[in-house]
């Protein structure tokens, strides 16, 4: 299966349009680039467009991407008839102490075990290891129970202290840790600071590169997180944007209506906080995934 | 691993320090003690939240727990295999439903994990050139849907794929006239099948089956509404693994694409027989990323199209999550859990072993 994409591609290339500056490969390879782009911008395009029309224009010409003079009609109910300011006040409380608490517990455990020299140290790794390969979904049961038992489902710190645990970005920090050089901390410890201060006032700044990209990972998985919080709340009262937008989707709000204008609204506006991390910090979260970057 | 073990490792940079820090020194002593200090709270956090719902999920899926009270409680009952032989033998219809649900997230897998290979490798390669005007626009719009939330692009596609929706009008011009894709139950097998002139079940397949459900219907295909959520996942994940497949081209030396160049290789070529097989690592982690992941479907599921239509689009992870919350059979709903535990075990295993065999 592999094979035959690229090579449809490339065999339908020549065939296409008469050759100018550039080599006709080039040309209709770009082409296609560009129809692939306008296939995963438009979407979003439709999303914005449609938000602002009327439900009847959204069903009878969604292809429209300027609806005027359009209508915020789906903005008011969401802040007036749909508790929309309090889901999103709920992500936002809920996003900043899981990212909080992650990356100061990732950076203090991927540290410790780059550097740390303790008993047993080889054996809580592979544990970390271990936990990465378990499939998030198999836990949704099996948290719920947990949470239950401890007495918190329900309620923020059940919310927020599971998506804490995170050993994966343990995983990044040890790595970035290690590239760090000794020389530095055992000037500091020459000194006579303690660990932590070493850890905290010479180690850490020079893991900001790191310490960015694990914040922003962290940030966009706990305001984009879904499942977790359909097994670990109940109350409207604690939904977040998640939860309230997929209420939606499934009829529960206004019954059978269709409704699209106000959930294409809803899911515009939660997207903007992510979106607007991704192109403040592009660089690196591009760079996080994508390692060294030649321009 | 033991202190003793870790010292060592340590000496060529301690070498060239003054002897004030002796290995066993009080300053050893305290760096062991902040170790265990530092690993704690993350440590505490993945056996309070992983390894111990694990434990209690192996009790649960052993008991007959309705989810009234503790699963601890003294009048729970331990009922041995039962409910993991109810579901896979047990031929009523929690066997019926599971067997649909791993009938969807085959063919989902099936189709999910080369398509997004395939694409986001292309996109990469394409990306990569250094000679491409506007490579940064094309980096990001390929990989913006990889930052939002599954949710919100659940809605995006609901609205797209409905009956008159925008997908349906732009290939409406093109003469075809679309299903109502998120209402369509019909596989799409059996779909092309008719259109061939097929189309009635051939009597063999309809009487046997597997997991509840006939071969018949294993052989359905994805229903048109799960190849809808088939291309959402393919939109939203190929822009990630495009990223890891471009950080895997930064590590080929331009000389190779030169030499190979200069050999007079064609573009084809050049990708099949030197990009690829220098890609190897990333498209073993990103085919195992893609094969764990396509496995575990849920939100667009739970926000989009609950199982429905005729339940085409229950997934073992959905279906884990109704038995246990909506009707409240735990002991099913975990065992659920852990039959899709081992699948995707014995799967990445599996490919492991073929993914290693095939490099010599």
């Amino acid at each position: 299966m592999s094979r035959t994409a690229p090579d449809t591609v490339a065999r339908s290339a020549p065939a296409r349009r008469p050759a100018r500056r550039l080599p006709v490969g080039g040309l209709v390879a770009y082409a296609v680039l560009v129809v692939l782009a306008v296939v995963y911008v438009f979407p979003f395009l439709i999303q914005v467009a449609n938000a602002f029309k009327t439900d009847g224009d959204a069903t009878a010409d969604p292809l429209d991407l300027l609806p005027l003079p359009g209508t915020t009609a789906a903005f008011t109910t969401l802040f007036t008839q749909l508790d929309f300011p309090r889901a999103a006040m709920n992500s936002a409380v809920v996003a900043v102490a899981v990212t909080l608490g992650r990356v100061f517990f990732d950076c203090l455990a991927g540290y410790a075990l780059a550097r740390l020299p303790f008993r047993g140290r080889g054996l809580v790794f592979a544990g970390f290891v271990a936990v990465i390969a378990v499939p998030p979904v198999v836990l949704l049961i099996p948290k719920f129970l947990v949470l239950n038992q401890l007495g918190i489902y329900d309620s923020y710190a059940g919310m927020i202290v599971p998506l804490m645990a995170d050993a994966g970005g343990v995983f990044i920090m040890k790595s970035f840790f290690e590239s760090v050089p000794r020389s530095v901390e055992e000037a500091s410890y020459l000194d006579g600071a303690g660990t932590f201060r070493t850890f905290w006032s010479i180690v850490l700044p020079m893991a900001r590169p790191a310490v960015v990209t694990i914040t922003i990972l962290s940030f966009q998985a706990s305001w984009n997180e879904l499942s977790h919080f359909v097994v670990s709340r109940s109350s409207p009262d604690l939904n977040t944007l998640t939860t309230l937008v997929a209420t939606l989707t499934s009829g529960g709000a206004f019954g059978q209506a269709n409704q699209y204008p106000l959930k294409l609204a809803a899911a515009a506006l939660m997207t903007i906080p992510v979106a607007v991390l991704f192109f403040v910090f592009q660089r690196q979260v591009m760079a996080g995934t994508e390692g060294a970057v030649k321009e | 691993m033991s202190r003793d073990v870790a010292i060592p490792a340590t000496t060529p940079a301690a070498a060239g320090t003054p002897p004030t820090t002796r290995p066993r020194s009080p300053h050893g002593r305290r760096q062991a003690r902040a170790g265990w200090v530092f690993t704690a709270p993350a440590l505490l956090l993945v056996l309070l939240f992983v390894g111990l719902p694990v434990v209690m999920a192996v009790w649960v899926s052993v008991s007959g727990w309705r989810g009234r009270g503790s699963p601890f409680a003294s009048g729970v009952p331990f009922v041995g295999l039962d409910n993991y032989r109810t579901l896979l033998a047990g031929g009523g219809l929690a066997t019926q439903d599971l067997g649909t649900a791993l009938r969807n997230n085959s063919w989902y897998v099936v189709l999910v994990v080369p398509l997004q290979t395939v694409v986001a490798l292309l996109l990469a390669v394409a990306v990569n050139r250094r000679t491409l005007r506007g490579r940064g626009f094309f980096r990001t719009a390929f990989y913006f849907p990889s930052v939002t939330s599954s949710v919100a692009i659940v809605v995006v596609f609901l609205f797209l794929f409905s009956a008159s929706g925008a997908v349906n009008q732009v290939i409406g011009v093109l003469g075809i006239d679309g299903p109502n894709w998120f209402a369509d139950p019909r596989g799409v097998l059996h779909v092309l099948l008719g259109g061939l002139g097929g189309g009635e079940a051939p009597g063999a397949l309809a009487e046997h089956g597997f997991i509840g459900i006939s071969w018949w219907e294993w052989l359905a295909g994805p229903s048109v509404a799960m190849s809808a959520l088939i291309m959402l996942a393919v939109f939203t994940t190929s822009g990630t693994f495009m990223l890891l497949f471009l950080a895997g081209l930064q590590n080929i030396s331009a000389e190779v694409e030169e030499a190979a160049l200069v050999d007079g290789a064609s573009s084809f070529q050049r990708l099949r027989y030197v990009t690829v097989p220098m890609l190897r690592p990333v498209l073993f982690t990103v085919l195992t990323l893609g094969l764990v992941g396509t496995w575990q479907v849920f939100d667009q599921i739970y926000a989009g199209t609950q199982g429905g239509p005729a339940k085409t689009t229950i997934t073992p992870a959905y279906l884990s999550y109704t038995s246990s919350f909506v009707d409240q059979r735990w002991g099913q709903g975990a065992a659920i859990a852990f039959i899709l535990f081992a699948i995707i075990v014995v799967l990445t295993l599996v490919q492991r072993a073929v993914l290693r065999g095939d490099r010599t």
